[in-house]
């Protein structure tokens, strides 16, 4: 378990805007996704841990070891906090091989268990066949699984990772996600992650810490955060919405109803708590949450006519654009029996929809 | 008569002796200069290079004002070792690890910072000690340059001339270096070993810096 408070301030400078990290989370078993866009205080979080960085302010504690307590200036060294660091660019030491880096990691154990420890981790990583050789004589995965062992030779308390798939393709991207659920299930070190990529966060991610200039703007576990983006701020880095500036036209407590204005349309929708007949507010809705088909004559409940402005090809299906910005994803088979259509309506199911 | 050996041995001596102490004392001040902040540094850096611009005459001066038998320096020695330090070889060494040093220092300091730090990061986060990190991977990883930089001091130490003159004197036999041996034939007509030493240091360094420029530059 990581508990971490900290603070730390770059004034501005002539050449650069002034920046300040103010975070505070605690991460248990698990892996801890840290997502946010770059220049948001992920990796400077991630090195106020390891020790590289020293906070201004705040506490962090790791079980019941105190790692950094600005009040008591207490900043243990790097080498004193046994969190295990998986490198952007992994950091294998290229004079040195696979084994040979593992055995420079294991040296702060006992000289007996040395060898034990490093040929468990050499098959339990499957790097056997290639422990003699150095990192640029083996594949970006047997790289990626031995920075991976190396960090985990000591026993951390803590894994922390900074971006392991940028970069990757994507075969050895889902070799990743393979090792890393291997590593939660076997090591069961808490895991906390650093990525930019809202599909990593539900491959691997137990819970979630979305940061924005230098605070966590919201946490929980994945999916309910892109159930309910607690922000359109939120909403916008996770960029999965459809955003669309409507008004509270009427509200129902009572019956759990509302009306709202977009463009020139009323819908239906439920009651939006904390929200006041007509506030602007902002209509929060993913793609595949809405319909779109074909206009006969005229349109139904909680449907508006639009414009078809292109249909998109996307792996998992088709995507159509309207005007205004809309985007609606479909299935291949809907698409097809709707492609004729001149005019569309998008229908907004009202249960779907929320407002920020 | 065949060509007196002696001076090429004496320089060849003189050469390793200085490089080997540039190597120990210039990878020193190099890592501090690389790693630590600390007032006066890059003071520090221009004191140690100094010597690569003065006149050797200025150089062998402050030697002599230094180490010479009149100095604190040059009397400790000499109730240390019985003898004096000047014009001997060991003085010849030093004049020479004046020019080695610096070469040495600033090469050594540019490498050593040009090693990437995310590899510092991982060995400390690894618990390795500055010790450790320095012996095993920063070293290592810029051990090309430092060769490279190593066999430059050591060229340029074979053939100091001004300042071991004024400092090591011209003792054929004792301390009279290649350099300086070159400099006597010549001024005595003895062409012929003049020339013959001038091509033994020539080939020397060129064969030197070709080694350097090819390790250094794979």
């Amino acid at each position: 378990m990581i508990q971490a408070r900290l603070r730390k301030t770059f004034p501005p400078r002539p050449d650069s805007a002034g920046f300040s990290l103010d975070v505070e989370f605690q991460a248990g078993a698990g892996v801890t996704v840290l997502f946010g866009p770059s220049g948001s205080g992920k990796t400077l979080t991630l090195d106020s841990i390891a020790g590289f960085v020293r906070p201004e302010e705040g506490r962090i504690l790791l079980d019941d070891q105190i790692l950094f307590d600005g009040a008591a200036r207490v900043h243990l060294a790097p080498q004193a906090r046994n969190c295990g660091y998986v490198f952007q660019n992994y950091a294998l030491f290229p004079h040195m091989t696979l084994r040979g880096n593992l055995m420079f990691a294991a040296e702060r154990r006992p000289r007996l268990e040395r060898h034990r420890r490093v040929n468990d981790l050499i098959e339990r990583f499957r790097l056997q066949d290639f422990a003699g050789r150095r990192p640029h004589e083996v594949s970006g995965g047997q790289r990626q699984r031995c920075s991976i062992a190396r960090a985990l030779i000591g026993e951390p308390k803590l894994l922390l990772l900074d971006e392991p798939a940028q970069g990757l393709d994507a075969p050895l991207r889902a070799e990743l996600y393979e090792i890393l659920r291997q590593v939660r299930a076997e090591f069961k070190t808490p895991v906390l992650l650093i990525t930019h990529d809202l599909e990593e966060c539900f491959e691997l991610g137990d819970e979630m810490l979305i940061l924005r200039e230098g605070k966590i703007v919201q946490s929980g576990t994945p999916k309910k955060i892109l159930d309910q983006p607690a922000s359109l701020e939120v909403a916008r880095l996770l960029g999965r919405f459809n955003l669309i500036p409507a008004e509270i036209r009427a509200l129902d407590p009572g019956r759990n109803t509302s009306r709202i204005l977009i463009g020139e349309h009323e819908l239906d929708g439920p009651y939006f708590p904390g929200h006041f007949k007509g506030d602007r507010v902002t209509v929060c809705v993913r793609p595949e949450q809405l319909k779109a088909s074909g206009r006969n004559g005229r349109f139904g409940r909680n449907q508006i006519p639009a414009e078809l402005n292109r249909a998109v090809e996307k792996p998992e299906g088709m995507r159509l654009e309207f005007a205004g910005g809309i985007k609606v994803d479909l299935s291949r088979a809907d698409y097809e029996r709707e492609s004729g259509n001149r005019d569309w309506v998008i229908e907004f199911p009202a249960d779907a929809l929320r407002v920020l | 008569m065949g060509i007196d050996w002696f001076p090429l041995w004496l320089s060849l001596r003189v050469a390793v002796i200085s490089t080997a102490i540039a190597l120990a004392l210039g990878l020193w001040i190099a890592y501090l200069l690389a790693n630590r902040t600390f007032r006066g540094k890059e003071a520090v850096d221009a004191a140690v290079t100094l010597p690569l611009v003065l006149p050797p005459t200025v150089l062998g001066y402050y030697l002599l004002v230094l180490i010479g038998r009149a100095s604190p320096v040059g009397k400790a020695w000499e109730t240390v070792f019985g003898s004096p330090l000047v014009f001997t070889w060991k003085a010849a060494v030093i004049a020479a690890l004046l020019h080695s040093l610096p070469l040495l220092v600033k090469s050594a300091r540019a490498a050593l910072e040009s090693v990437d730090r995310t590899y510092e990061k991982a060995a400390r986060n690894l618990g390795a000690s500055e010790w450790k990190l320095f012996w095993r991977v920063t070293l290592p990883l810029a051990r090309r340059s430092i060769f490279a930089a190593t066999a430059l001091a050591f060229a340029r130490s074979l053939g100091d001339f001004g300042v071991t003159l004024m400092v090591a004197g011209n003792i054929p036999g004792r301390t009279q270096t290649a350099a300086v041996a070159i400099y006597d034939a010549y001024e005595s007509g003895n062409n012929t070993l003049a020339l013959g030493l001038v091509l033994v240091i020539s080939f020397a360094a060129l064969a030197i810096l070709t080694v350097a420029n090819r390790v250094g530059a794979r």
